[in-house]
């Protein structure tokens, strides 16, 4: 008796191989926890200086202010009013609280800095072992030459305009070329994978006193500690961004299908199913 | 039109679905058992930072130049007790650092004792845990200098160092082990951008241990115990703030 079966299509045939689809989820996870644990150590001082030092009495490029009644975020000289969001706001209990940011924001979501130092630095482990290992088989299932690589062509000012173009009237593909990332497509991933992800570790790494004697060109070439700090921010807002343009475009692009397709592989176009 | 799922209900069922998610996670970070997994990731912290590199790496160091404008003071800004006052009338000339527990020679140093000792000064970038920095040109005797005089006994695996100032009821204290002990840098600190250390930095003796955060240079030294163990000691796990807040012992991050 022989077995009709339902074949697996073969790796080549997916539009997204495992190691793409662990890491993506492994990633998402990680990130969803450094970002919230993350805002817990911000909490403990929420304010965001350039160079090696920075304490309450230097200038802050950036900081939160908070009292009972008010709440207010300060980039160098405009104040932008945000009570009840952040610097005052309302906790479950609707009781006033005048950390930073908010309670639901934040892992855990009240204050505590040495348990949110040990969900950072715990994901962050998962995180960076998961990166290098993504980065590696990303060259060596040859996914970073085939799907990511862009060719002298996809440069020219003009055929990045006429993509922007695209995305503006919603066409984010050639109809019948789905699986061919376009050009802003590549260019923020390579961006998010092997600039922003890595900038985040190693800003990160900088902030640490030891990794400072150990290597302190890590802290140097961000010009000092205060500075890592600063970027390690900037770069989570860059992360957050990415992450909303991510999910407006899989909204537009059909999100049940393209979520299924990044959890079960999903079928490459055009590809035959034996 | 059948709206099975309105806006508001969307927005409600991720509301409550974020809540149930928050409330998770907190009730995770507060079991003891979760902790105990995510503060693996610490010792991994710890094994990775002392194998990269020479274990006596010094941290950097900077110019007069790069100083602070001012040295921000954290925690204990005044110990405040009788004794610690009438000490700081006279200039701390009473001041006694005493070096007790698992040494072969324990003895006592003034501090114009310390003062006449060999010194080291240091322009170095204090961290604290929670994100800021200082930088400030400290001057001590290496703890070296001083081990060397008392001997420690084999046993001997950690310093704890006691202090004149209490927090919420409690005596601070702080702990580090031999590696740091003797690492060039450590040195009892008496002078602070050229002046004697001021009260609210921790007159007159604080610890500079520059490899690990603030907290970890513990301000108002009164006493040196080496000891072959720390569970004994306060709550159990080396310092102040391990012991009330769960810091970490090894803050090299």
């Amino acid at each position: 008796m022989t077995f009709e079966m339902t074949e697996m299509p073969k790796a080549k045939n997916l539009r997204h191989r495992r190691t793409t689809r662990l890491w993506h989820w492994t990633n998402a996870l990680c990130l969803l926890v450094l970002i919230m644990s993350g805002l817990t150590i911000f909490n403990a001082h929420p304010r965001l200086y350039w160079g090696e030092y920075g304490a309450v009495g230097d200038y802050a490029w950036a900081a939160v202010g908070s009292s009972e009644t008010l709440g207010y975020v300060r980039l160098g000289e405009t104040k932008i009013e945000t009570t009840g969001f952040i610097g005052n706001w309302r906790d479950s209990d609707g009781k006033i609280q005048t950390w930073a940011f908010p309670g639901w924001a934040t892992l855990p979501s009240y204050y505590s800095l040495a348990e949110g130092r040990r969900w950072h630095f715990f994901f962050a482990w998962i995180f960076s072992v998961g990166l290098a290992f993504f980065m590696v088989r990303s060259f060596s299932n040859r996914h970073v030459q085939r799907d990511l690589h862009i060719v002298r062509a996809e440069w020219r000012p003009s055929h990045i305009w006429e993509d922007v173009n695209n995305h503006m009237r919603m066409r984010f593909h050639v109809p019948d070329a789905v699986n061919i990332y376009n050009i802003l497509q590549k260019l923020s991933y390579v961006g998010v994978i092997f600039v922003l992800l890595p900038l985040m570790i190693f800003t990160g790494l900088a902030m640490s006193p030891a990794m400072d004697a150990n290597w302190p060109l890590l802290t140097d070439m961000f010009g000092g500690r205060q500075s890592a700090r600063s970027i390690h921010f900037i770069g989570m807002f860059l992360l957050l961004v990415f992450f909303i343009v991510h999910m407006v475009t899989l909204l537009l692009a059909g999100p049940f299908k393209q979520t299924w397709a990044m959890i079960s592989g999903g079928k490459r176009e055009g590809a035959s199913d034996a | 039109m059948r709206r099975l799922l309105t806006r508001r209900s969307l927005i409600t069922s991720a509301a409550l679905g974020a809540g149930g998610l928050l409330s998770g996670c907190d009730a995770l970070s507060r079991s003891p058992g979760f902790q105990d997994i995510l503060a693996s990731a610490e010792d991994a912290n710890f094994l990775v930072q002392r194998a990269l590199g020479d274990r006596m790496e010094l941290a950097s160091e900077y110019t007069i130049a790069d100083l602070s404008p001012k040295f921000r003071a954290n925690g204990t800004r005044d110990p405040g007790t009788p004794d610690y006052t009438a000490s700081a009338a006279q200039g701390f000339a009473d001041w006694q650092l005493r070096l007790t527990g698992l040494f072969t020679k324990p003895q006592n140093f003034s501090l114009s004792a310390l003062q006449s000792m060999p010194q080291r000064t240091q322009i170095t970038r204090h961290d604290c845990v929670e994100g800021w920095s200082a930088i400030g040109q400290w001057t001590g005797v290496p703890l070296k200098f001083l081990l060397d005089l008392a001997q420690l006994q084999d046993k001997a695996k950690f310093l704890v160092f006691h202090c004149a100032d209490r927090l919420s009821g409690r005596p601070y204290y702080e702990s580090i082990d031999l590696l740091d002990a003797f690492h060039p840098q450590t040195i009892m600190a008496h002078r602070l951008n050229g002046e004697a250390v001021q009260v609210e930095n921790g007159a007159p003796l604080r610890l500079r241990v520059e490899r690990q955060l603030g907290y970890k240079h513990a301000k108002y030294v009164t006493g040196i115990e080496a000891v072959a163990r720390l569970d004994n000691i306060g709550s159990g796990k080396g310092g102040y703030w391990e012991d009330v807040a769960d810091y970490e012992w090894y803050a090299g991050i």
